[in-house]
């Protein structure tokens, strides 16, 4: 093997604290190396030129390049040694500038340190082996998670580029919750108004396959070959035969025996319902826990009056399967829940805010239903215990977020903008009416954000008052809240009428065990983690998967939408080629050896392993083997060290080659 | 299990009806305690706001008798002594440099994790049925308000057992002796503490705005664990009369002493007479269901 | 050996999302830390085998280390959390041994912490300077040494292979 050396001196940055010329001809002494020079500057494109003559001139079939961080300039490097005729995995960088001249001062140790760094590489390249890129099909659809504002956005960016979607919504309708909400910040448009349009778009789009009612169950394979097993729920209602009359839900005799959950609980649906008048699809849904057909086998008002015949009780669960090339997880978010007898929360709820126990004591999203035109009230802003117009409201922010003592240590970022809205929608609907806020903090970071505080402060005469809430208590119909103005020094005793706390945003429930299930990790709060919190923003570290919207942190319409828009385009991005190359660092099996314990399986993180039956000549399986799926492996390398028979090799970085750099400490 | 027990101060002088009614209390339900010997100050109100130090060392100086006394357990009555001790106690937990200051002050090595309980712990952990089971007076008729103050169940990091703002362990108690409870808003709110002795306008003002809002919840009694609770919400009321003419005399008791009467002591017994105001008017209501 | 003019040989194995990239940024930073640890960069410090580090310490290091993402933050979502389980039962291993538990050390350091992989490079090597030369495999093993500059020939191939595959039986 003949290898070229090629030491930079970085202009200075090197060659200051590294004896370059002595390195270059120590190495030039090392068995193997037929060609060994230093340069000033490696990576410009004398310096490039320098190695490609090299390689033609010396016959080269490795080569070292001492320089910077391999995180800097190997690519530069191994496309010089490409554009040469060397594989591209024939190169090593041995980093003499941040781990060697940048931080040392004697000018021997340095030089002695490069001399080692350098021989370790040069070790290395001997026993490196031309690597090529792996190629993997791309199936061109895309599985949407969740049909919220995310989800409806990225499947129809999706879609609109031509590729199939799979969208896919656990309630029965899509929409999520920006449906549920009555205008929107800072403009003051009505949420259902520009949200509808798109929801149908979505319904009508030939390119994408609606699957509301039904969850995600599996994911198999990896980038451009996902298999998905989704569970479409039984609705109990024939889909096809289905006119969407509402006959059925108008007949229902079953009417105050389950709270309406798109009300957020202020009213009661039938057994057989759609969440909202503008539901997509508009395909009821029978609740069997309630419905009294499931109790006592009788009624069946549904079936006498549907005339198209489509009530079907016998329905049951169905198991669907897609394959798609990449999954964008749009999960939304859910209220946190501060009643203290909450059993679903996991973070200690606000007794003292007598949530759940004063009636007129509401989250933001009830606010929101209250004050929608389509809501309980029809837009009418009344206490839920009474129907009276209060005449004063409280609205508390930041209760759960920012509140390390509650578990939740971030800021939920929508609350102050909502808040403020509620806030002027309530004194735009009530003219007399006051509207108090306590605030910790005002973020109003956006277009318009700002100004529309202003706006709810100075012309709609909101009250801003900087303090927390101690405590709320209800006391001759009035609800006392005792809070402190931090501005004033003093504490404030409010008698509201209604009290609106500006809940904390958390993830969506099951978000933690659907993230397992597609194997993408996530925060302590269970919000998705992001590839690179600046750089990879939209794209999880599982390679195909993508973020959109409030799964991944709290997140405002225009947010969530450009997120979804972005998630999109990096699947369209990834469609743009028939097929997917990656970096061949992945692990390869042994088979000869594999001993078959599979340890490598219970270590993989990426669930490449697979099992793989090895036949004799007459065809019959006599030992099992692990497999590893390239398409799936990312090249961490842990089944290697986990191996027992050391029959795993991680390409580009195998044992053979780290002894060699070990040996050559 | 055997608790050591630290009366403090206030349970041997104003509250001297207290430790009557706790030491009875406890003597009927079969738990054993051990006074700590020659325990001293808690470190509580003059020692912790003018010097750190010394509220640590005494705090750990009592703790460090009973980890003497081979106690693995110190029962402290006074909301204020459970604050002072377990307060010190996770101070030189968390951080070594107060550990050897305290140490060094207290020429000791402090070993074993001595726990802390208060009251409404004690009751809890050693099992309300053995309050249901010897029950012997009916005290439905008593609608008590229970009230916390603010320090029984606080720092809410430290403490743990309850909700610090909405708590309702006592509520599990007072309801074991058989009496009822009421739902009221100022369980926690402030009684004027210390402020009783310089500024007493201001302690009367608040406790009858607590006394007020728990008879407007329909409460006959309200019950305490504190020593500072109790003087300034019983004592204090006859300077409430004389601010409002309108107030009447509303009992307040200590946890133990409604205990007391559920097993069947009588008040002289728990040292209730002992206090200011009085629990006649409902003389009839416990001497009635006492004969049932 | 000559004790005062002695400096300790250490390898470092690190993963290369964060702890490598924490060593650039030191480098980036101009921190300064003492020259005697070489890095040998692996993808994740998962894939550290203990057999590595036997085979730093037979091959004449003084001391290791290994370094990796910290907990939850691994590029690979669990990679580093196989390494703690790994190390935890190899340290106790390497004691049992007779081989001194300071000189294997382990630490966390992400992409940003550059100070602290210059601290930490800082204190290993002063903890192993402190303990003085790793002698007990490099008797064992002298026919192996490679002496510097004078390397004989290409290292032996199949004499790897044999090795690891022994020590893992």
């Amino acid at each position: 093997m003949k290898i070229g050396v090629f030491i930079c001196h970085c202009g200075e940055n090197i060659s200051s604290t590294v004896d370059c010329p002595r390195v270059a001809d120590v190495c030039r002494t090392y068995t193997g190396v037929e060609y060994s020079v230093d340069y000033k500057y490696m990576c410009s494109d004398p310096g490039q030129n320098l190695i490609k003559d090299a390689i033609h001139k010396y016959n080269l079939d490795a080569i070292v390049v001492g320089s910077c961080s391999p995180h800097m300039h190997e690519r530069t490097f191994r496309n010089a040694a490409v554009s040469a005729g060397i594989n591209p995995f024939m190169v090593e960088i041995a980093n003499l500038r941040e781990h060697c001249s940048w931080v040392h001062d004697n000018i021997e140790a340095a030089t002695r340190k490069a001399i080692e760094l350098m021989r370790m590489a040069i070790e290395k390249v001997k026993r490196d082996k031309p690597l090529t890129k792996i190629k993997v099909p791309i199936t061109k659809r895309v599985l949407v998670i969740g049909g919220g504002i995310a989800g409806i956005q990225a499947a129809l960016d999706t879609a609109n580029a031509g590729y199939e979607v799979v969208l896919v919504e656990k309630e029965p309708s899509i929409g999520g919750h920006m449906s549920q909400l009555s205008e929107t910040f800072p403009t003051l448009d009505c949420s259902q108004c520009i949200l509808t349009p798109r929801m149908v778009e979505v319904h009508q789009h030939p390119k994408i396959k609606l699957m509301t009612y039904s969850e995600v169950e599996r994911v198999e394979g990896f980038i451009g070959n996902f298999k998905v097993t989704i569970k479409k729920k039984a609705r109990h209602i024939n889909e096809d035969k289905c006119s969407g009359c509402g006959m059925c839900i108008t007949k229902c005799p079953i009417k105050k025996k389950a709270y309406n959950s798109f009300e957020e609980d202020l009213a009661f649906r039938p057994a057989v319902y759609v969440p909202f008048p503008q539901a997509i699809p508009n395909i009821p849904v029978i609740d069997e826990t309630v419905c009294t057909y499931y109790k006592t086998g009788k009624c069946g008002m549904c079936v006498k009056v549907c005339d198209r015949e489509a009530i079907d009780f016998g329905q049951k669960d169905t198991i669907h399967v897609a394959d798609v090339g990449a999954i964008i997880v749009a999960t939304g978010f859910k209220l946190y829940n501060i009643d203290k007898k909450s059993a679903d929360s996991k973070y200690k709820g606000y007794g003292e805010y007598g949530y759940g126990k004063y009636r007129d004591v509401i989250d933001g999203l009830q606010f929101e239903r209250i004050a929608s035109a389509s809501g309980p009230t029809s837009g009418e802003i009344k206490r839920p215990s009474d129907g009276r117009v209060p005449k004063k409201i409280a609205f508390i922010q930041c209760v759960g977020s920012r509140d390390d003592s509650k578990g939740i240590s971030y800021c939920s970022k929508i609350c102050c903008m909502y808040t403020a809205k509620q806030a002027m929608l309530y004194r735009h609907k009530v003219h007399d009416g006051e509207a108090y806020i306590f605030y910790m903090d005002i973020r109003a970071g956006g277009k318009m954000y700002e100004e529309f505080v202003r706006r709810a402060i100075e012309e709609d005469k909101v009250k801003y008052i900087r303090g927390r809430v101690s405590r709320i208590y209800e006391e001759d119909g009035k609800y006392i809240v005792k809070g402190e103005d931090t501005l004033a020094g003093m504490p404030v005793e409010i008698d509201a009428d209604m009290v609106v706390l500006a809940t904390a945003m958390i993830p969506q429930d099951g978000a933690e065990s659907l993230a397992r299930t597609i194997g993408i990790p996530y925060d302590k709060y269970g919000f998705f983690n992001e590839a690179h919190p600046k750089l990879r923003p939209v794209e999880s570290t599982t390679a195909g998967v993508f973020l959109a919207g409030a799964c991944q942190s709290p997140k405002d319409i225009p947010e969530s939408v450009s997120m979804a828009s972005a998630a999109a385009s990096k699947a369209i991005i990834l469609f743009a080629n028939d097929t997917l190359e990656r970096e061949p660092v992945v692990a390869k099996v042994n088979e000869d050896i594999c001993a078959g314990c599979f340890y490598c399986m219970k270590v993989c993180p990426f669930g490449a392993v697979e099992v793989k039956d090895v036949k004799d000549i007459n065809g019959i399986v006599y030992k099992e083997v692990a497999y590893i799926n390239q398409g799936v492996c990312q090249g961490c390398g842990t089944c290697t060290a986990t191996c027992l028979s050391k029959s795993i090799e991680l390409a580009g970085f195998n044992n053979e080659e780290i002894f060699a750099e070990i040996a050559a400490l | 299990m055997k608790y050591g027990y630290f009366p403090g101060c206030s349970l041997t002088s104003s509250a001297k009806e207290y430790d009557i009614s706790l030491r009875k209390v406890i003597d009927k339900l079969g738990i054993s305690f051990d006074e700590i010997n020659d325990w001293s100050c808690c470190g509580a109100t003059s020692a912790h706001v003018t010097n750190h130090k010394l509220s640590t060392a005494l705090a750990m100086r009592n703790i460090m008798l009973a980890e003497q006394q081979g106690l693995d357990n110190i029962i402290a009555p006074c909301a204020a002594c459970y604050n002072r001790l377990i307060i010190s106690q996770n101070e030189i937990g968390k951080h070594t440099g107060i550990r050897k200051e305290t140490e060094d002050l207290l020429s000791v090595k402090f070993k074993k994790d001595v726990k802390v309980f208060n009251i409404l712990e004690l009751f809890l952990k050693s099992g309300l049925n053995k309050i249901i089971e010897n029950r012997k007076r009916e005290l439905s008729e008593l609608k008590a308000a229970c009230y916390y103050g603010c320090l029984l169940v606080r720092p809410a990091a430290i403490t743990k057992f309850d909700d610090a703002e909405e708590p309702e362990s006592m509520e599990k108690i007072v309801e074991a002796t058989g009496a009822d409870t009421v739902d009221w808003n100022y369980k926690t709110e402030c009684c004027g503490a210390a402020h009783s002795i310089a500024r007493r306008d201001i302690v009367v003002d608040l406790s009858k705005k607590i006394i007020d809002d728990a008879i407007t919840h329909g409460a006959n009694v309200m019950v305490v664990a504190c020593p500072m609770c109790h003087t300034n919400l019983d004592m204090r009321q006859r300077a409430m009369k004389r601010k409002y003419p309108d107030h009447k005399e509303f009992p307040v008791l200590y946890l133990t002493e409604l205990i007391g009467l559920s097993l069947g002591m009588d008040e002289k017994e728990l040292g209730i007479d002992l206090h200011y105001t009085n629990f006649k008017y409902a003389d009839t209501l416990l001497n009635n269901s006492a004969k049932g | 050996m000559d004790k005062q003019n002695w400096e300790p040989k250490i390898a470092a194995f690190v993963c290369n999302w964060c702890t490598y990239t924490g060593a650039d940024l030191a480098g980036t930073s101009r921190l300064k830390y003492p020259a005697n640890c070489k890095i040998i960069r692996v993808m994740c410090s998962g894939s550290i085998d203990p057999v590595f580090i036997l085979k730093a310490f037979e091959r004449g290091a003084d001391g290791v280390l290994v370094s990796g993402c910290h907990p939850n933050d691994c590029h690979y979502n669990a990679g580093n959390f196989h390494a703690r389980r790994r190390w935890d039962f190899f340290h106790e291993l390497l004691d049992f041994i007779g081989i001194e538990k300071g000189r294997l050390q382990f630490s966390w350091i992400s992409a940003s912490e550059g100070k602290k992989f210059a601290d930490v490079i800082t204190k290993v090597t002063e903890d192993i300077k402190a303990m003085g030369p790793f002698t007990a495999y490099k008797k064992m093993n002298s026919e192996f040494t490679i002496d510097f500059p004078e390397e004989p020939s290409e290292l032996p191939e199949p004499e790897f292979q044999e090795n690891s595959d022994k020590e893992t039986e």
